[in-house]
């Protein structure tokens, strides 16, 4: 199977998508690679999965991540100081693989993906068991460089859309896109905010997006921090994204003893809702 | 040879481009639209020109430094006097072409992030001049650095927020003033001070400042009815010197040298010297060389002048480097206090530390230099607000 020609074309995003009912809300975390301990990823990613996530975000550090807020920010220097590297995160993965079969995209910058040689990471990616790849400082135009890489490793590449993408561009990155689109439900950097905020902003952007991104399915992210904000701003897309609401969340409990279960119980109430 | 970079996407060779997230890409592109529409425009032109001669005070005299160049007893050396721009460096010629563009965008909110404060003291005195909103982003190690300049900024009406996370320099001010850019694309303008940052902004910084080099060549033929030999500017981001170099690239027989800080030594963990020691990588939206370190995680930058202690560099400079048509050597912290009292003491002009790097090279350049030569040296900007760092130093 792994003769270097062939290529993988149901990695197991695209496999999540077309198992996905359309009566529930697909649900993706993001998760800082390194964050808060080296230790803690793998059993944090096995445990989000177990409490109702359906796929992974997992962020590669980098020392000036423009596009995040303070809440990334705070959680990729932490990593960064406690020694993550790129090999460590390809490790990490490996670890999960052993016993989970979750959709895993590595989320992170293109310097250090650059710095470790494009050729070498699409390949150690894809060996470890990663499904795809979100690199928000690569638009399309810039993509000429990454793109065959990634894909013929049999990895996803996955687009941002923004609200102020015009209609047009909406085509265009969902032409480039493969595995879905990620729309950014608000413009700004991420970060969790007031539902009010994004609920306005975002019911013209979604119409937009609907009537522009057909080919891939469509995930919202941005600002999202409560069941009520994911299926509110979810109507009409396939799922919903949340990162800096969760890092928040290890942040206000780790190192407690019982951090990983606040943090489970988290995910229990953003997915299915208070009981 | 024919110059004629960037291409239509904002490439110089490998270098350039627009490394930045989704949000930014419709807003680039209708910057890049509005600014070849102004700059084509003759009235557009003709009101930047009026406010730099009237305003900023151009053209800037090219001053013939008589006892420097005694001291060498080479070359004739002639310096751009950019120090004597209003607010005192050349960083104005920049936020006036901008600011002028933001009020024909329409844009009334000026974001700017700045280091050793000159770029922010003429965005907020631009943006008094023009009665328009004004934050500059500055790092907590570089307010307490540039006392004096904050308090400049703050009587000029603007607001200077302290950024304090990472290394709290240039670095972290231009994250923060980015990400303040990201989230109000619709009303705000982003001054960059540099010839850094995604395209269009390396271009038409340069393009703001190409004033420098097309005055030097016509005060140059008017003194000695010929040209230069020698073209000497500091670079940090690169943008006096790009102003400086650009008009003469062409011209292959005019030799170019870029002086960046290298600290404590470029064998250091304490230095600036980008294309010195620097491997390509893309920082702030444009592929560059950076100071990174293997994991390709941004390393902090050190210099005496704090104008100057930036991990990256304008992609134009790292083209010029690889092509071999611009030199760029490494200063030490030590070798550039030894330029400040060099021209305070034989011209009566306290440079810049910045400058002081270009001064430097003197030591170096000159040896090499003949009578019958002329060398230019960019004095950027003037040494008032580094008499702190300068008198602890001496």
């Amino acid at each position: 199977m792994n003769n270097n020609k062939m290529i993988k074309t149901d990695n197991r995003i695209k496999q999540l998508f077309k198992r996905h009912n359309e009566s529930s809300k697909i649900m993706s975390l993001f998760l800082t690679a390194g964050y808060p301990d080296l230790e803690s990823t793998v059993d944090l990613i096995l445990g989000l999965e177990e409490n109702g996530t359906d796929f992974i975000e997992l962020g590669m550090p980098f020392s000036d991540p423009l596009a995040d807020g303070p809440t990334i920010q705070y959680s990729s220097n932490i990593a960064i100081e406690k020694g993550i590297t790129m090999d460590k995160i390809f490790g990490m993965v490996r670890q999960v693989r052993q016993k989970s079969e979750i959709p895993i995209v590595l989320m992170g910058y293109i310097n250090p993906v650059l710095r470790y040689g494009i050729d070498e990471f699409c390949e150690e990616a894809s060996k470890a068991g990663v499904d795809g790849l979100i690199i928000p400082d690569i638009p399309i135009e810039e993509s000429g460089m990454i793109s065959e890489k990634i894909r013929s490793q049999g990895l996803s590449l996955i687009y941002l859309v923004a609200p102020n993408s015009s209609d047009q561009r909406m085509q265009k990155i969902d032409e480039a896109s493969d595995g879905f689109v990620y729309c950014v439900s608000v413009t700004g950097v991420t970060g969790a905010r007031e539902g009010d905020e994004v609920a306005q902003s975002v019911a013209r952007f979604i119409n937009r997006v609907k009537q522009n991104v057909v080919k891939n399915p469509k995930m919202v992210g941005f600002g999202i921090k409560t069941h009520e904000d994911a299926q509110r701003i979810a109507t009409d897309m396939d799922g919903f994204i949340v990162g800096s609401a969760l890092i928040d969340t290890i942040r206000e409990h780790y190192p407690e003893n019982d951090w990983k279960e606040k943090v489970f119980d988290f995910v229990r109430t953003l997915k299915y809702g208070k009981s | 040879m024919k110059y004629d970079l960037p291409t239509k996407e904002g490439y110089y060779g490998n270098f350039g481009g627009k490394f930045v997230p989704e949000i930014l890409i419709p807003v680039l592109e209708t910057l890049e639209e509005a600014y070849n529409e102004a700059w084509a425009d003759k009235e557009f032109r003709q009101e930047y020109l009026d406010l730099l001669n009237d305003y900023v005070g151009r053209p800037t005299k090219l001053t013939y430094a008589n006892r420097l160049t005694e001291y060498y007893g080479k070359a004739k050396i002639y310096l751009k006097r950019e120090d004597l721009c209003h607010t005192g460096a050349h960083k104005i010629n920049n936020a006036i072409g901008q600011i002028l563009l933001a009020k024909r965008m329409g844009k009334e909110r000026i974001i700017a992030e700045t280091g050793a404060g000159q770029h922010g003291v003429a965005t907020a005195t631009a943006c008094a001049k023009f009665g328009v909103d004004c934050i500059v982003y500055m790092g907590a190690e570089d307010m307490e650095r540039q006392k004096l300049n904050v308090e400049r900024m703050r009587l000029l009406g603007a607001e200077v927020r302290s950024v304090e996370s990472g290394s709290k320099t240039l670095k972290d001010a231009t994250n923060e003033a980015i990400r303040d850019w990201v989230t109000n694309v619709e009303d705000t303008f982003y001054i960059i001070g540099s010839v850094v940052g995604p395209h269009p902004y390396p271009k038409m910084v340069r393009n703001f400042h190409r004033i420098i080099g097309d005055e030097t060549r016509r005060q140059l033929q008017e003194a000695e009815g010929r040209g230069p030999d020698y073209l000497l500017a500091c670079v940090g981001g690169g943008s006096n010197a790009i102003g400086l170099f650009y008009p003469f690239i062409e011209d292959e027989s005019i030799k170019m040298y870029g002086l960046e800080a290298s600290g404590l030594g470029a064998n250091t963990d304490q230095t600036a010297a980008t294309l010195t020691i620097g491997e390509p990588g893309v920082l702030h939206g444009s592929m560059s060389y950076l100071l990174q370190d293997k994991e390709g995680q941004i390393q902090l930058a050190h210099s005496i002048s704090a104008g100057l202690d930036y991990p990256g560099i304008g992609p134009e400079h790292s083209y010029l480097r690889d092509s071999g048509r611009v030199t760029y050597a490494g200063i030490t912290d030590d070798q550039a206090m030894k330029g400040v009292k060099l021209l305070s003491d034989l011209e009566g002009i306290i440079p810049a530390l910045e400058t002081a790097h270009a001064i430097a090279y003197l030591d170096e350049l000159m040896p090499q230099t003949s009578k019958d030569e002329i060398v230019v040296l960019n004095c950027s900007g003037r040494g008032d607000k580094d008499m702190g760092t300068i008198s602890k130093n001496l």
